[in-house]
């Protein structure tokens, strides 16, 4: 049964990702990108991350793939690409051996230390044993006293991180009013 | 025969993620669209994402969980950022593709 949502959900996230970079239209390419999400947040329940499979759903899928159709959809970007141009002659094939390269070396550290056994936990807030006491809610609770006990100043700061980015995003993007420099 | 499959274990999920990340490198290698290329360092965010919640579950440890919440609002941030540039200059140079963005060369 593992198995079997392990091989399916792989398979989305592959499709998906082959579609990203081989769709022309950017639309597709975009909800290829959902496609690969949802896989990857399958994969979430899985290794028994129901929060996060929860926030990908939402986040990604939900709000950063609508920003991408946004702005494909208001910007009229949405023409289909050629692919066939290549500006330099041997971008593809240094991008197919950049990208055997990486899957190969990190293949081969993966393969090489399989069989190290697990380092014991020195966190008493232990995923499994957290689903185990917390019932259905486990990770939440477990994550929520991570999140606003060791790392409450860095959760803080993310805050300040979102401000910045909204305030810059709308003096970046507006239209600058008339006798203004763009 | 049921007992004979293998048990999915973190390898596996470390050998996606390795893919997958080599999927977005060739992405943001060979596409030319702006839009896409953000796409394409989504799909290396979501492999390290997996990769942390892998190690997450096999250490017995939630803090890779926390990590992978800070990847999420980090990588929010730069969507929106990213996003907001794109349309500074591509409402300047409608069309403009990353082959075209040689302005600032000196």
């Amino acid at each position: 049964m593992e198995l079997f949502v392990f091989i399916c959900a792989t398979a989305m996230v592959l499709v998906g990702a082959m579609g990203v970079i081989t769709r022309t239209h950017p639309v597709h390419a975009a909800l290829s990108l959902i496609l690969t999400l949802f896989g990857v947040a399958v994969h979430f329940v899985a290794l028994a991350a129901d929060f996060l499979a929860a926030v990908q759903v939402i986040v990604y899928a939900g709000a950063i793939v609508v920003l991408f159709l946004f702005v494909i959809m208001l910007l009229g970007v949405d023409k289909a690409e050629d692919l066939r141009i290549e500006p330099f002659k041997v971008q593809r094939p240094v991008a197919a051996v950049v990208g055997v390269a990486i899957i190969s070396l990190l293949g081969m550290a993966i393969l090489a230390v399989r069989d190290v056994p697990a380092p014991a936990s020195h966190n008493n807030e232990s995923v499994q044993a957290a689903v185990d006491a917390g019932g259905h809610d486990g990770n939440i609770r477990a994550l929520a006293r991570d999140l606003f006990s060791d790392h409450v100043l860095a959760f803080e700061l993310t805050s300040v991180l979102l401000v910045i980015a909204v305030v810059g995003t709308v003096i970046l993007a507006r239209k600058p009013r008339k006798g203004e420099l763009a | 025969m049921i007992a004979s499959l293998p048990q999915v274990t973190t390898t596996y999920y470390l050998l996606l993620a390795a893919v997958l990340f080599a999927v977005g490198v060739f992405g943001v290698m060979v596409r030319r669209n702006p839009l896409v290329l953000f796409m394409c360092i989504e799909l290396m965010l979501n492999a390290v994402n997996l990769t942390f919640v892998a190690f997450a579950k096999r250490a017995g440890d939630v803090g890779g969980e926390t990590t992978v919440f800070f990847v999420m609002v980090v990588a929010a941030a730069e969507v929106v950022a990213g996003l907001g540039i794109i349309v500074a200059i591509l409402r300047r140079r409608p069309n403009a593709t990353t082959d075209d963005l040689a302005e600032l060369k000196g």
